[in-house]
């Protein structure tokens, strides 16, 4: 019978179910680029490290920590990398770059990827260098041409293509250059305080057994501050980070899953009251209900099965676009395989949350009443608390947080992403609703007829407006929101870089060349606005706690099974505890004894210079850091100031404006301790356009090649790259939500084209012109675009400005061209769907319209 | 008394599933203005497609079509959608009410397509007539069937058009209701002068016209004019 009863509305059915198509594709797509991911690290791990084993550090190795895996190394590979500048002769300009100056043949496993490709060797046996293939084209520069890094010229052996564990977004930021590391002395780059990261790479043979040799040798690495990293613990950080990359696009595309789902229960409803008729004879005939009920199930369930089938097939497809847009994100080739677990789990999801949400529709068919074929006015009660229909809202979100569950593996995450799914989407059909309701009110009665038409159009019975608001409004919302914190990050970059502030930044300065510099800057007219000391140290004691002591209150904690962190008020179980990091990584602190304009004191008091070795020492800590280890003024820190223990107690906190551009630093050591130790000078100056910041460059550079100089208008372009890099991803993903409400805006003109049609041809009856009823669905279409557009960018306003303060702290200006064009953008597609399904309408006489589409 | 109304030897063929189907075949008459005339028959007898010929909702195969002095057949869907909105009125058997619109702003929307101003006042009088005053900003859905179809009525003739076209306008109603539709048709045709052409089944409601035209196989086979 449920065959039979669809032989007409097979069309119909298939195409309320086009509205999940689009999702199951997307969810499919993601869902098997995830499974196409993991094995793509599983196998490319060992090419992603390069070899068996790194061992790092921000200080040279000793003999003793280097020889540690050397038992068992047969190839062994050393680098030194480095932020400097890079001068390119032929075009006489210069960038900041990531130096890594290498030794050996590393990598182990994998090779760089260059151009030409005899590069890849030939850089290593002489005074060459490979060059990022990027920085090259940016600067002109070509294979053989010079460059200068430090004190020497190297010759450009090759454009570097890939090299082992990048990506497109590391090498954007810093673009790599490789020299071999024999010429890096000479260079004259390493200066006191220069920051450096000192890396071995090992190659073992074959038959070590890496576990026990990392459990062997970790203890000794963590003593000497040294980390490690091996293909194993690579593979688990790509995986985390990546499966979390994947899990985030699965369920952007199960929310745009779930977008269509609404549109099919809506559509199913509008489907079932056109079969009221038809169900109430066959109730007359004896049919139960429950029959029914089961003869649409039936037919929904069978078309949830195509839609799903369909939407896999085009999931595959769009499968095989994933790598393409991710690429700039992912440091791995993705090759295409067939995920089936995929396949049949987009499968089963979309079957089941279609058949989910036509249920509540469906289930209104038990109530209708075989006297509806006596009387037309008996229309099936509308009971406001059916149980079964409870059962079946219960049973989405069910749906919903098991699907989380299974993607975040946290019971937590999973219960808050159906809860915001679920807030987000009423307060969606909430703002649409609310906005209806204030147009429908305030619409003006004398505006023209055509207008008025136009707009009462929206409120036929049985419309979809509300739920393509929704739909449409959701992905408006996605893009928009994107689109404003994007463009808010980059305005407080931009303000960073404001009028009368730095935007350029010399670092790594000797003391002895601070002179020179600032007469270079002033020969330029160029005031110093900023002149910093720098000395980097590591904390040895934090409260009294060593490294092994902070583990062993880490231990005793997690033993407790108190997870949770504090503030810096309270008591025992917080600061009985410290993280490894604090006394693994170096500190870089600066020594002064007054605030700066953008600091201002929250606890303590500002010490005055320290006169004698007798002295405490009170330093002042930043608030945030303080907070972030629950520091209060009165802890001690004992500090390692390059090989001369320095114990200090926090004598103040301080809170720092960032969003003014200045070096800002977590601890300051007050004057009268600092000044004989090791360090090095930040100086910040303002240039007043490129051209001079081009030759300010290249005298500093010339002069004091060790000298690291960031552009922050460069940082900008660069940010922007950054933004619209992962923007593009995330748009690329929020575009099947679009998709499926102008899928659900199609499916809705196509179901409705029966009632619009009527409604047309009536108009032409009664003497409409072809104008007046193409202007009056042109309206039709432009009000529910506009109310779509207008939702999707309330919300996203609002979105962003709550991110704007809570997130970013920071005040969310709105700029109008971007709104508009959005607007516009949205009215303009709702518009040009909406005619093209109704163009039939328009140039036929009224009866063949009516004999063609009934 | 001219003719508003002249079909000549008109016929209406349809394709379907490729084959010719002959709907109206030869048909020739003409209607005096101010008459009332009642087209009758059986069902398929192609009496709804010859009020769609006359109106000038659909085009004759052969023959043709002079409404209030104009042929049609030659006229662009606008032009005759134009000389629809200008001359003629229509009743129909399920109503046909705008739903988007109240009852008042339904009877207005002839008037509003000529783009004439204050109509308000002129459709709120026929409201008054057809009994409704009180209905004003009823929706049709908030209306019963008899009400429908007295809006119904009061739109088909604020456009004061010279010829109105009704079919089947008590089908769907009660013999009560029908009896008042009745009445007021006849009534608010005779106060405007209006010609008035029936298709029904209904013979009492064809006995009230001053002539009846009989259709059977799409050919007419009587014209009795009392």
């Amino acid at each position: 019978m449920a065959w039979r009863d669809s032989r007409r509305n097979r069309s119909r059915l298939f195409l309320f179910i086009s509205s999940v198509v689009l999702g199951i594709a997307a969810l499919v797509a993601t869902l098997s680029f995830g499974h196409n991911l993991r094995t793509a690290i599983d196998d490319q791990a060992k090419e992603l490290v390069g070899a068996d084993l790194m061992i790092g550090s921000s200080q040279p190795l000793s003999p003793a920590v280097q020889a540690l895996p050397d038992s068992v190394a047969n190839r062994k590979s050393e680098q030194c990398s480095f932020a400097s500048m890079v001068y390119f002769v032929k075009s006489g300009s210069s960038r900041l770059v990531q130096v890594r100056a290498l030794d050996g043949d590393y990598p182990f496993y994998g090779s760089f990827g260059t151009e030409p490709v005899r590069a890849e060797q030939s850089w290593r046996t002489g005074r060459q260098a490979l060059v990022d293939k990027a920085l090259m084209l940016q600067y002109g520069a070509q294979v053989g041409d010079s460059i200068r890094v430090g004190e020497l010229s190297f010759a450009i052996a090759g454009a570097l293509e890939k090299a082992p564990g990048s990506n497109e977004i590391s090498t954007t930021v810093a673009p790599p250059v490789y020299i071999p590391l024999r010429w890096l002395e000479q260079a004259g780059l390493l200066k006191r305080g220069s920051r450096v990261n000192y890396q071995y790479y090992y190659r073992f043979i074959p038959a070590v057994n890496m576990d026990r040799l990392i459990a062997a040798i970790s203890p000794r690495l963590g003593a000497a501050g040294v980390h490690y990293e091996t293909v194993q613990s690579r593979k688990e950080r790509m995986s985390r980070a990546f499966g979390d990359l994947t899990e985030f696009l699965t369920l952007i595309s199960f929310i745009a899953l779930l977008m269509g789902c609404i549109g099919v229960a809506s559509a199913v409803h509008i489907y079932i009251r056109e079969k009221i008729g038809g169900i109430a004879v066959l109730r007359c005939l004896g049919v139960k209900a429950r029959q029914a009920f089961l003869i649409y199930l039936i037919q929904v369930a069978g078309m949830g099965l195509i839609g799903s089938i369909a939407g896999t097939v085009i999931g595959v497809g769009v499968q095989q676009v994933l790598p393409a847009v991710l690429k700039d994100l992912l440091p791995l080739q993705t090759g295409f395989m067939l995920s089936w677990t995929a396949i049949g789990e987009g499968i089963v999801t979309g079957m089941a949350v279609s058949i989910l949400f036509a249920l509540l529709p469906l289930l209104t068919i038990r109530k209708i009443s075989p006297l509806y074929t006596l009387r037309l006015s008996v229309e099936p009660a509308a009971m406001i608390w059916d149980p079964l229909k409870i059962l079946v809202y219960a049973a989405i979100l069910l749906f919903v947080d098991v699907f989380a569950y299974f993607r975040m593996q946290s019971s937590s995450k999973a219960i808050v992403f159906t809860a915001s799914l679920l807030g987000a989407l009423l307060l969606l059909a909430g703002a649409a609703k609310l906005l209806m309701l204030v147009v429908r009110r305030l619409f003006p009665a004398k505006w023209s007829y055509l207008w008025r038409q136009g707009f009462a159009n929206l409120y036929r019975p049985n419309n979809q407006t509300l739920i393509l608001v929704v739909t449409i409004g959701l992905g408006t919302t996605f893009i928009g929101t994107l689109y404003f914190v994007q463009q808010l990050l980059i305005d407080k970059v931009k303000a960073a870089v404001g009028n009368n502030q730095g935007n350029m930044v010399l670092f790594d300065i000797q003391p002895d060349e601070v002179k020179g510099i600032t007469a270079l800057a002033k020969g330029e007219q160029l005031a110093v606005l900023e002149d910093l000391p720098v000395v980097t140290m590591r904390v040895t004691r934090m409260r009294g706690m060593t490294v092994e002591q902070a583990a062993v209150g880490r231990g005793r904690r997690e033993g407790e099974g108190r997870g949770e962190r504090g503030t810096a008020g309270d008591s025992g179980g917080q600061r009985d505890s410290l993280p490894r990091w604090i006394f693994e990584n170096e500190v870089r602190v600066t020594y002064r004894d007054s605030l700066l304009a953008t600091e201002k004191l929250t606890a303590g008091r500002l010490s005055p210079p320290v006169r004698s070795p007798q002295e405490t020492v009170y330093i002042r800590v930043d608030e945030e850091y303080a907070t972030r280890l629950h520091l209060v003024v009165g802890d001690s820190i004992l500090f390692n100031v390059q090989g001369l223990p320095v114990a200090t107690v926090i004598g103040g906190l301080v809170k720092a404006d960032w969003r003014q551009l200045q070096t800002t630093f977590s601890i300051v050591f007050p004057g009268g301790v600092l000044e004989q130790a090791p360090q090095f000078h930040v100086l910040a100056t303002r240039v007043p356009s490129t051209v001079v910041s081009a030759r300010f460059q290249q005298s500093v550079v010339r002069a004091y090649p060790n000298v690291s100089v960031i552009d922050l208008e460069l940082v900008l372009q660069v940010l922007e790259d950054i933004l619209g890099k992962i923007g593009f991803v995330i748009r690329f993903m929020a575009a099947f939500s679009i998709l499926t409400g102008v899928v659900v805006l199609i499916a809705s003109v196509l179901i409705s084209k029966y009632q619009r049609i009527q409604e047309s041809v009536l108009l032409r009856t009664l003497g409409a012109s072809r104008r007046q009823v193409l202007v009056i669905t042109l309206l039709e279409y432009f009000f529910l675009g506009a109310l779509a557009a207008a939702t999707g960018i309330g919300l996203s306003l609002a979105f962003s400005q709550v991110l704007a303060r809570v997130s970013f702290e920071s005040s969310f200006a709105v700029h109008w061209w971007p709104v508009m064009v959005l607007f516009v953008s949205v009215c303009g597609l709702t518009i040009l769907i909406g005619l093209y399904n109704s163009r039939g309408v328009l140039n036929k006489p009224p009866l063949e319209v009516l004999r063609r589409e009934g | 008394m001219e003719n508003i109304l002249t079909i000549r030897h008109v016929s209406k063929t349809y394709t379907a599933a490729g084959r010719a189907l002959s709907v109206l075949e030869d048909i020739d008459f003409s209607v005096r203005a101010g008459s009332t005339v009642a087209i009758v028959g059986p069902s398929g007898s192609g009496k709804t497609t010859l009020l769609g010929l006359s109106a000038g909702l659909d085009r004759c195969t052969t023959g043709s079509v002079e409404l209030n002095g104009i042929v049609i057949d030659g006229l662009s869907e606008d032009e005759r959608a134009d000389i629809r909105n200008r001359y003629v009125g229509f009743i129909f058997q399920n109503f046909q009410l705008m739903p988007t619109l109240t009852a008042l702003e339904n009877v207005m929307v002839p008037l509003e397509l000529r783009g004439e101003k204050h109509i308000r006042n002129r459709a709120k009088e026929l409201m008054e007539k057809v009994g409704l005053a009180d209905r004003l900003h009823h929706y049709p859905v908030e209306l019963s069937g008899g009400e429908q179809q007295r809006v119904s009525l009061a739109r088909a003739f604020s456009g004061q058009p010279r010829i109105l076209f009704a079919d089947e306008p008590t089908g769907n109603l009660d013999a009560e209701t029908s009896a008042k539709i009745e009445e007021l048709l006849f009534g608010l045709n005779r106060e405007a002068g209006t010609t008035l052409i029936i298709v029904t089944h209904n013979a009492e409601l064809a006995a009230n016209t001053q002539r009846i035209i009989r259709l059977a196989g799409g050919r007419i086979i009587a014209d009795e004019t009392k």
